[in-house]
């Protein structure tokens, strides 16, 4: 191989370069394992089992939303006797009320930015500007 | 092949660097654009498709004119334009480029562009529109990338690429019927319900797009040394004769159905365009100078293109085809789909003004299309050098 | 095998070409072809029994939700019409922009002279109660909306629950399709982000974002919970609007329909509205 002396250290420069972000992710910035607060509230039971929402919150919501929105299905559901309407705003959000210490704890470490937010409301959003009811 | 873009003269590569000036301005006008909303166009809720859909338009029919080279050539076997079908390839290509990034950019989220796939919808012409514009362009690029490699190679392009060929011929005439089809199923927009708007739309693709062709070989021949041979351009220029004419035709038509019939609604847009429409005491007609422009031009160059001057002299020909060129774009690409917003469904005017963000925006996409164009034209006439040695 | 190849391909060709092409024909065969050579095209459920041909309009299936409006109670009491425009402004967190923004402005339900929207009845001396008093216009929920037939991506579509012709803004890529092909100029789209312009949020309804197109969506969330449509319940009791089933035949909304003669806007064009109006 001719030209060794160039073209590895260029190659590894390079390997370096690509995976930029995966280190130094991994040994600058990331820090400890996110800790979502629980509902202010208190309440213990949620919709589904926690494993299940950890994994699947976000095709859930998917599935709410095709049934309300597009198959006109706003069946309320019943869980452990408590009413619970299909809807991020209508549901999840009157336990998970802070949006900010329990949605954005993970989802900012994990860097993921859904875009529920741009449209759907939190309650401290919504007191913002508050309707008179 | 693509090393020949890495050679040339001192202008190839000031060309490329204006291109790319304005490429960048283009990216930066678009990200502003991306962040703030389509708020920094000058559309609004009456008129809610501005330039980037007009231009869109117009461009689909440059796409489409390539035809008029490959069915001649590869149809009818006419073998003047063997030297030149690849132009008209690569053109659409450009051409191709151009109108998917104008959709893009007219695009509210464009980030959800692919639910056009992920959601099929078969009663949407937009969905049907993207198909055979993809499907053109896949076969435009697959047709004059094998028959170039065959030419460099010295060997006959292989049988099966003919197929794509022959099949390119139909996507053409399809990609401009799709795209009239767009407008001209819609109830309620009285200009643009108009069974002629497809056979009008390639009646001028192909007077536009072949005059495009024209005014390229006249410039590759001073640049680059690319004959495309005078028997060749005459061709292309009787063509384009008659396809300008059939235009003006199906224009006319269109006169002497709202005129005659006197029904308001098929006179208002062609009233707002020519004439200036009154409302409220008010005249709208900011698209009047462009319209009349559109027939003064168009009119002219077809004149001039059939004098016996534009058959001997480059530079009579390449002024007139650039002429029509603008003629038809003033027509397609600022009439057309401007106008069909006039009067709004709720007989309001609101007249359009591109803001310059927008025409930055559009400069940028014109000049991307124009750095594909100058890209792949190096690499054919590279080629065509090289085998003539 | 080659030649099982070729048959098998043979069949599946012909099946699909079968699949695609049934329901069309189908499709086509059934259209009431001069349903609406009459100027009042049949749109609400029940078809004219003397039908020209075979030309009767199918037996109404399902929910399929309408309204009248009673132009004559709203001006009688002009304050209504703005009171149902304000509701809905406040139920859906419309945006309201400010005057140079007025071009770009988003609005489900808004007043108009009775000439823009009607522009299909001569403005010639027209009575003088239809040229001093405004109209209202909104979405005509359509039975055959051109706006859902354009949707590149089913973000608009009609509902097979109840007709409503609704919005999916998750999934509206905002090529502005619809808007072109609304021949009632309903549609609104989010040129910027709406938010700074809310004046007070609705905290039961989202905002939009940037960048899709919005309207007026019969209040959908509301009548999930037993509730009328913002605009109904801010007339009152006046009757001034009327909300209900267009196939149900004892609502009162069928009522008034046999009773007073009411007109849709621009029928000719087959949209068959949902929306009527008293004049």
């Amino acid at each position: 191989m001719y030209n060794k002396g160039t073209i590895i250290p260029g190659l590894i420069l390079f390997v370096l370069f690509v995976t930029f972000p995966i280190w130094a992710n991994g040994l600058m910035t990331a820090g400890d394992l996110p800790k979502p607060e629980l509902p202010p509230g208190g309440e213990k039971q949620c919709v589904m089992p926690a494993e299940y929402m950890r994994a699947n919150h976000m095709q859930l919501l998917n599935e709410w939303r095709d049934n309300v929105l597009r198959d006109g299905n706003r069946e309320i559901l019943e869980i452990g006797g408590k009413k619970y309407p299909k809807g991020l705003q209508m549901a999840c959000l009157q336990c998970h009320s802070e949006k900010e210490k329990f949605c954005d704890s993970c989802h900012t470490y994990a860097a993921v930015e859904p875009y529920c937010w741009d449209c759907h409301l939190t309650p401290k959003e919504a007191g913002s500007k508050e309707a008179i009811h | 092949m693509i090393e020949k873009t890495l050679k040339g003269k001192p202008a190839y590569w000031i060309w490329l660097a204006f291109l790319g000036m304005f490429m960048a301005i283009g990216a930066a006008c678009y990200i502003r654009q991306y962040n703030y909303g389509l708020g920094m166009t000058g559309m609004s809720r009456d008129v809610s498709w501005g330039l980037y859909i007009s231009q869109f338009t117009f461009l689909v029919g440059v796409a489409a004119g390539g035809v008029m080279l490959v069915l001649p050539y590869y149809i009818h076997n006419y073998k003047e334009f063997g030297r030149i079908t690849i132009l008209g390839e690569f053109l659409a290509i450009g051409s191709i480029v151009m109108c998917l990034l104008f959709i893009m950019a007219d695009l509210g989220q464009p980030m959800r562009a692919l639910n056009v796939v992920l959601h099929p919808t078969p009663n949407s012409m937009l969905f049907y529109d993207a198909i055979v514009l993809n499907g053109y362009l896949f076969l435009n690029i697959l047709c004059g990338w094998v028959i170039l490699t065959a030419e460099k190679k010295q060997v006959k392009p292989p049988k099966w690429i003919y197929f794509f060929v022959y099949l390119s011929i139909p996507f053409a005439v399809s990609i401009h019927t799709v795209t009239a089809m767009l407008y001209c199923g819609l109830p309620g927009r009285h200009f643009w319900l108009s069974a002629i708007i497809a056979p009008r739309f390639l009646a001028s693709a192909f007077a536009a797009g072949p005059a495009l062709i024209v005014v390229a070989c006249l410039i590759l021949k001073r640049v680059a040394g690319f004959d495309a041979g005078r028997k060749a351009l005459n061709k292309i220029v009787t063509i384009i004769i008659y396809a300008a004419l059939l235009n003006m035709f199906f224009v006319g038509l269109e006169f002497f159905v709202g005129f005659y019939s006197n029904i308001p609604g098929h006179k208002h847009a062609l009233e707002y365009l020519f004439f200036g429409l009154e409302h409220h005491g008010h005249v709208y007609n900011n698209l009047v100078p462009f319209m009349w422009a559109f027939v003064i031009l168009a009119f002219g160059s077809i004149a001039a293109l059939s004098t016996r001057a534009a058959k001997e002299n480059d530079f009579v020909l390449g002024m007139s085809c650039l002429a029509l060129f603008v003629a038809f774009w003033l027509d397609k690409g600022v009439g057309f789909v401007l106008a069909g917003f006039v009067p709004s469904p709720l007989h309001e005017i609101t007249e359009y003004y591109p803001t310059m963000n927008e025409i930055g925006v559009t400069l940028g996409v014109w000049a991307t299309g124009f750095m594909v164009v100058t890209l792949l034209y190096k690499i054919a006439i590279g080629v065509e050098h090289e085998v003539e040695g | 095998m080659d030649k099982q190849r070729r048959k098998f391909l043979k069949i599946a060709g012909a099946s699909v070409v079968a699949g695609i092409g049934a329901p069309a024909v189908i499709k086509l065969t059934s259209t009431p072809a001069l349903a609406s050579g009459h100027g009042t095209p049949p749109a609400h459920g029940e078809a004219p029994a003397h039908g020209h041909g075979s030309s009767e309009e199918e037996a109404p299936k399902g929910v399929r939700l309408g309204m009248v409006i009673d132009l004559r109670k709203l001006h009688a009491q002009p304050e209504l019409m703005d009171n149902a425009i304000e509701a809905c402004i406040e139920a859906h967190n419309i945006p309201q922009l400010s005057e140079e923004k007025i071009k770009q402005e988003v609005k489900w339900i808004w007043k108009m002279p009775f000439n823009n929207v009607f522009t299909d009845y001569s403005a010639y001396h027209v009575s003088k109660k239809v040229t001093e008093h405004p109209a209202v216009a909104l979405c005509n929920h359509c039975d055959d909306p051109p706006c859902v037939r354009a949707c590149p991506t089913q973000a608009t579509f009609k509902s097979k629950v109840n007709g409503i012709v609704g919005m999916d803004f998750h999934r509206c890529i905002g090529c502005r399709f619809c808007m072109a092909a609304c021949p009632y100029g309903a549609r609104s789209f989010n040129w910027q982000d709406p938010r700074p312009y809310i004046k007070k949020y609705n905290p039961d309804f989202p905002s939009r974002m940037k960048g899709v197109v919005e309207k007026c969506n019969f209040c959908g969330e509301r009548l999930a919970l037993g509730k009328e449509p913002a605009c109904v319940e801010a007339c009152g009791g006046s009757g001034a609007i009327v909300f209900g089933d267009l196939n149900d035949p004892k609502s009162e909304l069928r009522a008034i329909l046999d009773k007073e003669f009411t007109i849709q806007r621009k029928p000719t064009l087959g949209t068959k509205p949902s929306v009527f109006y008293i004049v």
